[in-house]
């Protein structure tokens, strides 16, 4: 039976597509932003995250660790990164719920029940279930069942990509997709490379062969400050798009640093530490020039 | 709004509340004047007709509609003939911090020298306690339940359509009618009804006094203005003060004339639990609007013009203060009249109408807490109405609240009344259901459901006071399954409820004896035609109800020691039992579980969900169908105003994670911070209940203002609300959070686990969020406030 890494199923998503939506949420991601503000989508393995706040500090982790990694500093509860494997003995005594591990296997049977509880929901509303993550064409063998699974329940389907894949991934995906949430961030390959650690050839590729094959998308632009807010790259991104078909709108995603505390928890290191956010007359005037050249345009603002 | 009304509401808002001694004053003058030989209605009609000639008769500056309870907007008079404030009492609310009243000394001394040695020993709350038994004090005291009637008289009355067909001199042509069809030679009641009858007939010509007091006011006022136009206005109120509420009103003014003096009329009469209600106020004023506009002599300015000082009339009228431990408590201003928006007409036909929006529009603009709003959505209503409304309910100050009509039609046909009835009735005061002019549904008290497996696991001991107040059932570490323990607490519940009813029937009893209220009676259909007061089951339908607090903390406590004392074993009853006595003083490590690792209510999860359907048929079957002393019915409800805050208070620590003392859940919400899995989830637990079977649920939902920020996020909200009412969801009001519970979230993170902080397709739980970021979120939030 085909499983995934999913690292979060959030319900009432209003922002992932038509109506009230779910939103599963899959682990692993052959990018890696330096805006990412859901870094435990990145890597494909579990990790374990730590919320300080929530901890009681019992110190019963200390005691089940079976490599001794957790060390108790002060009124600190550490955790040696190298020597933790990742088990999760730690996490099964935390009551307190400040140790979780991130990112569980999960069946398509599984996964469909936390979509098909909120049915009626998605009936009333137009609304289904988006595939986001992560990046979800990365478990593209469990995206395909369940994308089937959907279907044969009449649910709405959304992928929500960065477009980092091989064509014939999304080729065999497309017939179960009603929507294609798609990414583009940049159109300068050696900056794209640069910032998410990938060229982007393969994924405009994609995203043409997609336009022409019909299927309907929305287009993602995260905007991030000093990387692609500027006239001449978004020009770069608007020239792009026009001369694609079937886009119904653009979704404009204004950079927040509120991500930053996630890093914190998973011991990873932020790499946009100084960015501030965008003010709200930035986010209008950058979303006028999309505007007028003809685009409809959806700000996803705070 | 314009100068007018900006004038009188911002003379509402700033006027201070004050007790007044008037009402108290006529009231204890006609007693001591007039003991002896005279039946009760019409001892009633009497004071009624006394404080209608004599009470004082204000007309503002610049007010369209006219009429206070006492000598000013925001006078709070007193009604010691049901319970008597004490000086102790003023001193409470004179200087209590939240929700204060201003006494002054001439108040104090009229209460010193007159009213209290009048009255001490004498109320009607005097009474019912010297009426109830030994066990019913001892649960009283310790809790269990509270009694609505000790201090208010039944009341939670909202009116229909009569008075705007009919005026008070037709009402007097059906009383004499009544009286003249009185057999007394068949009908040993005939006499009574004749008092009864009698009584009606002096308190219509006591309202008619009343108005044609504020036509020689208005007139008089007249006489002295120099302003040509407010001249006029005067001498225009002067005139409808003389028809209305003698004769039906002919035009939109004076229906909302008449409406008021009504108003004031049953809130003088008596201090009647929630205030009284106007209903569907759109689809009364209606036919008054249209044809009007289309005459020309109204226009839809004018309409808002006098609806909007319609409101402030409302909020004039602080709801009169409590006494005793009750007064000590903050309370609130708010008298609870509701206002009723769409829903169905009385065909069942779509009942939003132009109208409904311009109220909306008021809504919007008064701003007040008083009169609180709802908007009753019936699958025919369309989506345009609950959009304006979201617009409203995003502002943030929890109005309006939104009620499932289609619903409440089924709820009330459940209980016996005719379909037309329940189209036209609605919900009321907080979330209960009533067929509107034609039934006494009256809320009884709030019964105090976990404390109940409190009992229960002391064996009948409260253990707060360590006096034996129950049954004894088992010795709770000998239960052997989670059945033995589910069937002791309903025998303890049944117990208590038992306890409850037997004092509810003396207490309706003594009303319907002592306190008949012949003015409300007039009013409501069919006491007329039965020659029967509202007190005494004159009423066409007669509900009494008492109403469950606590859904969420007794279903988590229940699923806990399901799941970790018999299903898990991971921790014996014992440890539980030690756990709850030593109120988890160094042990927050088996609070944290059983706070996280339990299923629990608010998130799908049959688990917990099938416990709270247990729980609630057990509360459900005790109490439905069981009859009271008017002809009616005992029926359900789950709803707690604030009062969670005290029945917590007098809980030790509960299986839940719940500390001692500390607030249970409220209405159907699940427990503070327990749902983790977003408002779909809670809808559908809620809606795994049974709504149909009660008279009126209560479920607040928090919402992010990052929800509801543009057309999308309206939209969204509109298709959960359906998709509730669509389940048999009966109510849900949305709380918009703002920076005050952002700041409270911060403090106690654990009461806001399910808060969840959305930034585009980015989401956190706010209180895991480090303090920096809170606090950028608290200030972004101010910042988009309104």
């Amino acid at each position: 039976m085909t499983t995934a890494f999913i690292f979060d199923i959030r319900k009432y998503s209003i922002h992932d597509g038509p109506g009230i939506r779910t939103t599963v949420f899959f682990k692993g991601c052959p990018l890696v932003c330096w805006w990412c503000h859901n870094p435990e989508g990145q890597s494909s393995s579990v990790e374990l995250m730590y919320r300080e706040n929530r901890c009681i500090r019992c110190y019963s982790c200390v005691d089940v660790c079976t490599q001794n990694a957790i060390l108790v500093n002060g009124e600190k509860v550490e955790t040696n990164v190298e020597e933790c494997i990742v088990c999760g003995t730690c996490t099964e005594v935390c009551y307190a719920e400040a140790r979780e591990i991130i990112g569980k296997e999960m069946s398509v049977n599984q996964v469909m029940k936390e979509i098909e509880s909120d049915f009626p929901f998605y009936e009333e509303s137009g609304g289904g279930v988006t595939f986001s993550g992560g990046e979800p064409l990365l478990q593209n063998e469990f995206l395909l069942s369940i994308l089937k699974a959907c279907k044969e329940k009449g649910i709405h389907t959304a992928v929500d990509t960065c477009g980092f894949a091989q064509w014939n991934v999304i080729d065999q995906i497309r017939d179960f997709t009603d929507l294609f949430l798609y990414d583009i961030k940049l159109i300068n390959d050696s900056r794209h490379k640069h910032f998410t650690g990938v060229s982007n050839e393969l994924i405009l590729k994609n995203l043409r062969k997609l336009s022409e094959r019909g299927n309907n998308m929305i287009i993602r632009i995260p905007i991030i400050p000093g990387i692609n807010d500027d006239k001449e790259t978004l020009n770069q991104i608007i020239v792009f798009i026009s001369e694609l078909k079937n886009i119904q709108s653009i979704d404009l995603l204004p950079y927040h640093h509120i991500g930053i505390d996630k890093y914190r928890r998973l011991h990873k290191t932020y790499l946009l530490p100084d960015a501030q956010t965008l003010s709200e007359e930035k986010i209008s005037e950058l979303k006028q020039i999309f505007v007028k050249s003809g685009l409809i345009v959806n700000g996803l603002f705070k | 709004m314009n100068e007018r009304v900006n004038k009188l509401r911002q003379q509402s808002l700033e006027a201070k509340p004050f007790i007044s001694a008037e009402r108290a004053e006529f009231v204890t003058d006609f007693y001591s004047k007039n003991p002896g030989f005279i039946s009760e209605p019409i001892r009633r009609a009497l004071v009624f007709k006394h404080l209608m000639e004599n009470k004082t008769v204000y007309i503002g500056d610049n007010e369209l509609i006219v009429g206070e309870k006492g000598q000013a907007p925001k006078a709070t008079p007193t009604y010691p003939e049901l319970c008597c404030h004490s000086l102790k009492d003023f001193e409470i609310l004179d200087s209590r911090k939240k929700i204060p009243f201003v006494v002054s000394p001439e108040v104090k001394k009229v209460y010193e020298e007159k009213i209290i040695p009048f009255w001490q020993g004498r109320s009607m709350r005097d009474f019912i306690f010297n009426e109830m038994t030994d066990e019913w004090k001892s649960a009283y005291e310790a809790g269990i339940f509270t009694e609505f009637m000790e201090q208010c008289a039944p009341g939670h009355t909202v009116l229909d359509d009569k008075i705007y067909k009919r005026g008070f001199l037709d009402f007097k042509t059906d009383i004499n009618q009544s009286l003249k069809n009185l057999d007394y030679l068949n009908d040993p009641n005939a006499y009574a009804k004749k008092q009864e009858l009698k009584a009606m007939l002096i308190c219509c010509d006591a309202l008619i006094t009343f108005a044609r007091r504020y036509s020689a006011k208005a007139l008089e006022l007249a006489k002295k203005e120099s302003d040509p136009k407010r001249k006029s206005e005067l001498n225009h109120i002067s005139e409808i003060c003389i028809n209305v509420p003698a004769n039906k009103p002919q035009n939109f003014w004076e229906a909302l004339q008449y409406y008021w003096f009504v108003h004031l009329g049953v809130t003088t009469e008596l201090n009647t639990w929630d205030s009284f209600c106007p209903g569907h106020l759109d689809h009364h004023l209606y036919p008054f609007y249209m044809r009007e506009l289309k005459e020309g002599t109204l226009t839809k300015e004018e309409a808002k013009e006098l609806l909007q000082c319609f409101w402030i009339k409302f909020n004039n009228q602080p709801a009169p203060p409590k006494v005793g431990v009750t007064a000590e408590e903050s309370g609130t201003y708010n008298d609870f009249a509701q206002i009723n928006l769409g829903g169905l007409n009385e065909d069942g036909s779509d009942g939003v109408n132009e109208l409904t929006y311009l109220i909306l529009d008021v809504i919007e603009e008064m701003r007040l807490i008083q009169p609180s709003s709802s908007i009753q959505v019936s699958k025919k209503n369309p989506d345009q109405f609950i959009k304006r409304s979201v617009k409203i309910i995003r502002t943030g100050f929890g109005q309006p609240s939104v009620f499932n009509s289609d619903l409440i039609v089924q709820e009330l046909v459940r209980q016996g009344k005719s379909v037309v009835d329940a189209r036209c009735g609605g919900s009321s005061g907080c979330v209960e259901v009533g067929a509107f002019g034609k039934e006494n549904y009256n809320l009884t008290g709030y019964f105090n459901v976990p404390k109940i497996l409190e009992i229960t696991l002391n064996n009948g001991i409260d253990p707060r006071t360590s006096k034996k107040i129950g049954l004894e059932t088992v010795d709770p570490k000998k239960f052997n399954s989670f059945d033995e323990l589910f069937n002791a607490y309903k025998k303890q519940l049944n117990h208590f409820i038992d306890i409850k009813i037997r004092g509810n029937n003396v207490i309706e009893r003594l009303y319907a004896e002592y306190m008949p209220a012949p003015f409300l009676s007039l009013l409501i259909d069919d006491c007329i035609k039965n020659g029967k007061d509202y007190h005494d089951g004159g009423a066409r339908y007669n509900t009494s109800y008492i109403q469950g607090v606590g859904l969420g903390t007794i279903t988590d406590s229940m699923t806990a020691i399901k799941y970790h004392v018999f299903d898990q074993k991971s921790i014996s009853m014992d440890e539980l039992l030690e756990l709850l006595k030593n109120n988890f003083d160094g042990n927050e490590r088996s609070r944290q579980m059983l706070l996280n690792k339990t299923p629990r209510y608010g998130n799908d999860n049959d688990y917990a969900d099938s416990v709270m359907k247990d729980l609630f048929d057990v509360y459900f079957n005790a109490i439905d169908g069981r009859k009271n002393t008017k002809g009616g019915t005992y029926r359900i409800n789950l709803l707690p105003t604030t009062v969670h805050v005290y029945f917590g208070s007098v809980i030790g620590a509960t299986p839940d994670g719940r500390k001692a003392h500390q607030p249970l859940s409220e209405g159907v919400s699940p427990v503070q911070g327990a749902d983790r899995h977003g408002p779909t989830a809670v809808l559908r637990s809620a809606a795994k209940m049974d709504h149909v079977r009660t008279g009126g649920t209560l479920l607040n939902q928090k919402f992010t203002p990052q929800l509801l920020k543009d057309e999308e996020g309206i939209d969204k909200l509109v298709h959960l609300i359906r998709t509730y009412f669509k389940l048999d969801g009966h109510h849900i009001q949305f709380n918009v959070v703002d920076t005050a519970t952002l700041r409270a979230a911060k403090e106690h993170p654990e009461e806001y686990r399910d808060l969840i902080v959305r930034v585009a397709d980015y989401s956190d739980y706010f209180c895991d969020l480090s303090e920096a970021l809170q606090d950028e979120i608290i200030s972004r939030t101010g910042h988009q406030a309104i």
